[in-house]
């Protein structure tokens, strides 16, 4: 379903993505792991087409992303962003309904907010929750807020940036669940970046770990612990030593 | 000779980096200017730009115009007693703050007042991804962003220097009548007298072109914000700084084109 050949990115003299080549397969769950500052909010960020990649293809459907209509395009899309990127000066029913009141989308606004309702029960939220700004929620709910937001036009391939960075262990494994829930009952195709090893464990159908700007390995959650990367194992396991440098 | 050029390759930078941004900032104005006549339109983010830019700037402006007024009164009164021309205040405060003080003061203090506050908000959006989320949302931000406060600022800022020029007015008539001893019908009737259809177009027309400029260089800036609290803070400063001295320079401009004989 989506597919990245070859994808090269750099700002200025920094190289970020030097050939990036990764498929996701319709309905299911890729997570990319690696460590901080290796290029993974910006492949997300490429396919989406907020930022242009220097060279290589992304495809979705075997289609170009970077050409078509771009409102056809997005509107496939939903993404929950690290720290939520909720609109502060919207209430978060509006917030969780902005697609659904306006653009092609749009509906009257009474069904507008009973859908925002219900997509923010179903991410473990009270109704009364809706008629909230932003600044008034924990950052728990915040990051649900924006779940049900990313979730409202049910799309059919949704990306989650760090879902659980900064959360308790019970909120992350709160999220953790209903992600690995909608990307179920949704069919969605999902892409997910995370450090967190546990989230990675409860999302994933399929793993990939990014270093030094290409995919240093992949495969199924399953044959994560053996695969006999050094890289990887060192990933996985938090280990200071090894081929990845400590200090970059 | 490295030593010679390098000066002038520094001058060469700045002054191809001037140009440049002189480039961004227009192609931005104009893209935004063409956005305004093409759908999908966001009325209620429009409104809610026509209270923030126009209706809650009223009591700075009016307090700004009261002030100036009767402090130009007063000036004009005690420059003018030295070759015996005291009897000129009212032309001169009606001249003064609709061809002047009213567009440039109203200009300058909804450049401090709404620039920074469009550059902080939009800056601020920027670095939290708000930005990045309108984009996934299929909303374009300019046209969700600036388009709204660009045409607020366009109606609603010729309206606050319409105001202002009368509260202005109104200052030096209170200054004039209360304690220069002016007779105050006459300072009216000189006042309405003296003003010419020409001096409140230009007043109006100055007021559409700064408001233009004032909600351009807060847009512009927020959108174009560094990162963290750091980069809200330079576009802030940045926005009020180029929206301040552009209306100074768009007033000299205007003053050029409506008042040259």
């Amino acid at each position: 379903m989506i597919r990245l050949e070859d994808v090269h990115k750099a700002f200025g003299p920094k190289t970020v993505l030097r050939g990036m080549t990764l498929h996701v397969p319709k309905g299911t769950s890729m997570v990319i792991i690696g460590g901080s500052g290796t290029g993974k909010s910006v492949a997300l960020k490429c396919i989406l087409g907020l930022i242009a990649p220097d060279s290589g293809r992304i495809l979705v459907d075997g289609k170009d992303a970077t050409t078509g209509d771009r409102d056809a395009f997005l509107a496939r899309f939903g993404m929950l962003f690290q720290g939520g990127a909720l609109f502060d000066s919207l209430p978060v029913w509006q917030n969780v309904a902005f697609r659904l009141l306006r653009g092609a989308l749009k509906r009257p606004p009474a069904q507008a907010r009973e859908i925002a309702i219900e997509k923010l029960r179903r991410v473990g939220l009270k109704p009364d929750v809706a008629d909230l700004f932003p600044a008034e929620l924990s950052g728990g709910m915040q990051k649900r807020v924006g779940l049900a937001r990313a979730i409202a036009a049910e799309p059919e391939i949704i990306f989650f940036d760090e879902p659980t960075t900064g959360l308790d262990p019970i909120m992350a494994g709160v999220i953790n669940e209903l992600i690995r829930e909608i990307v179920t009952e949704m069919g969605a195709t999902a892409m997910t970046i995370t450090h967190d090893m546990t989230s990675v464990r409860a999302i994933a159908d399929n793993v990939a770990m990014l270093h030094d700007g290409v995919i240093q390995w992949t495969g199924p959650v399953g044959k994560m612990d053996d695969s006999g990367d050094p890289y990887l194992d060192q990933f996985i396991h938090g280990r200071a030593t090894g081929p990845i440098e400590a200090v970059r | 000779m490295s030593a010679l050029l390098s000066p002038l390759g520094t001058l060469g930078r700045a002054t191809l980096g001037f140009l440049a941004a002189v480039g961004r900032v227009a192609l931005y104005g104009f893209a935004t200017l063409s956005h305004i006549f093409r759908p999908p339109f966001y009325p209620r983010e429009f409104l809610h730009a026509l209270l923030q830019i126009g209706w809650l700037s009223l009591p700075v402006v009016g307090l700004t115009a009261i002030f100036t007024g009767g402090a130009l009164a007063l000036q004009i009164y005690a420059g003018g007693a030295r070759f015996n021309a005291e009897a000129v205040v009212p032309q001169i405060v009606a001249i003064g703050m609709v061809r002047e003080l009213g567009p440039v003061l109203v200009g300058l203090m909804i450049a401090a007042r709404v620039t920074s506050s469009i550059a902080a908000e939009v800056a601020t959006m920027k670095v939290t991804e708000q930005i990045d989320a309108l984009v996934t949302l299929s909303t374009h931000p300019m046209k969700y962003l600036a388009v709204p406060r660009v045409l607020a600022a366009l109606i609603t800022v010729p309206i606050l220097v319409g105001v202002g020029d009368v509260i202005g007015i109104f200052g030096g008539y209170v200054v004039a009548t209360q304690n220069l001893g002016f007779n105050p019908a006459a300072y009216l009737k000189n006042t309405v007298d003296f003003l010419e259809p020409l001096d409140i177009v230009s007043s109006l027309v100055k007021g559409c072109v700064f408001g233009g400029i004032a909600a351009l260089m807060g847009c512009y800036y927020g959108m174009n914000s560094g990162r963290g609290a750091q980069g809200v803070g330079r576009a802030t400063k940045g926005s009020v700084e180029a929206a301040a001295v552009l209306i100074l320079a768009a007033n000299f401009l205007l003053t050029g084109v409506f008042f040259s004989v």
